[in-house]
């Protein structure tokens, strides 16, 4: 199954919606709770990234028996340093994002440990990409 | 232990009225970094938060908890209510700090 959400940038009214939708479908398929909270988690951090930093974005996901597959490109700033903004704590959101307790500085860290598989391509001036995978077999 | 336990136990406000206050209560997480309460809330905890944004509920929806408290006397916006009342899952409020209303909320559930 093929599902597609559209971000704009800067929409904190709308951040979560796709995340959200997406939870309700895992619900409806009986997907595991541990399951849908990696996955939830993985999808929000993803979809507020976009809000926060980008000007649009579009998110991606397969769904297949074993396997959730999201990708997310944004139309934005891109990320100089990949390495650096992983690390917990750092962040260059803006003190109004700040403000609302977002741009903490965790959530990249947030989707690695939730994700099996978390791939980050950016090209400064332009965008970034994000491949989140999380496997669907791990029962609780 | 049910929200509306809560509500009359610690003398909370509750400011989204009858909505969701049969949700069960299964512990507490306190914390105003919505990426925190994201990576380490476990489903039915109470969130106590001094955000007062609609954010605030899809984080609270997303994470599946039982409710929102806010501290301090501060009042929630008008479209976190609305969302509140969308995803039904109540939002509290108090006049005393995070650290208080945590510590009694901590007692209630050793109980």
């Amino acid at each position: 199954m093929q599902f597609e959400y559209f971000i704009n940038g800067g929409d904190f009214s709308k951040a979560g919606q796709a995340s959200s939708q997406f939870k309700k479908v895992l619900q409806q398929l009986n997907v595991a709770p541990h399951t849908i909270k990696r996955i939830v988690v993985a999808l929000y951090e993803a979809e507020v990234n976009i809000v926060a930093h980008a000007f649009k974005g579009k998110i991606s996901i397969e769904l297949q028996p074993d396997l959730v597959s999201m990708l997310l490109t944004d139309e934005g700033p891109g990320i100089p340093d990949i390495e650096k903004a992983m690390e917990v704590g750092y962040s260059t959101a803006s003190p109004k994002v700040r403000e609302m307790g977002f741009g903490a500085g965790m959530g990249l860290s947030n989707i690695k440990n939730n994700a099996d598989l978390l791939e980050i391509t950016s090209i400064v001036g332009k965008g970034t990409t994000l491949k989140i995978s999380v496997n669907l077999s791990k029962q609780e | 232990m049910k929200v509306e336990d809560l509500i009359k136990t610690l003398s909370l406000t509750p400011f989204t009225g009858d909505i969701g206050t049969s949700r069960p209560v299964a512990g507490g997480y306190t914390g105003d970094l919505l990426s925190d309460v994201m990576g380490h809330s476990l489903a039915g905890q109470v969130w106590i938060t001094l955000q007062t944004h609609k954010n605030v509920m899809a984080v609270a929806s997303l994470r599946d908890l039982a409710a929102v408290i806010i501290v301090n006397g501060l009042k929630p916006n008008d479209d976190m209510l609305e969302q509140a009342a969308e995803e039904n899952i109540p939002v509290l409020g108090t006049y005393e700090s995070a650290f208080d209303v945590s510590g009694k909320l901590f007692k209630l559930l050793e109980k």
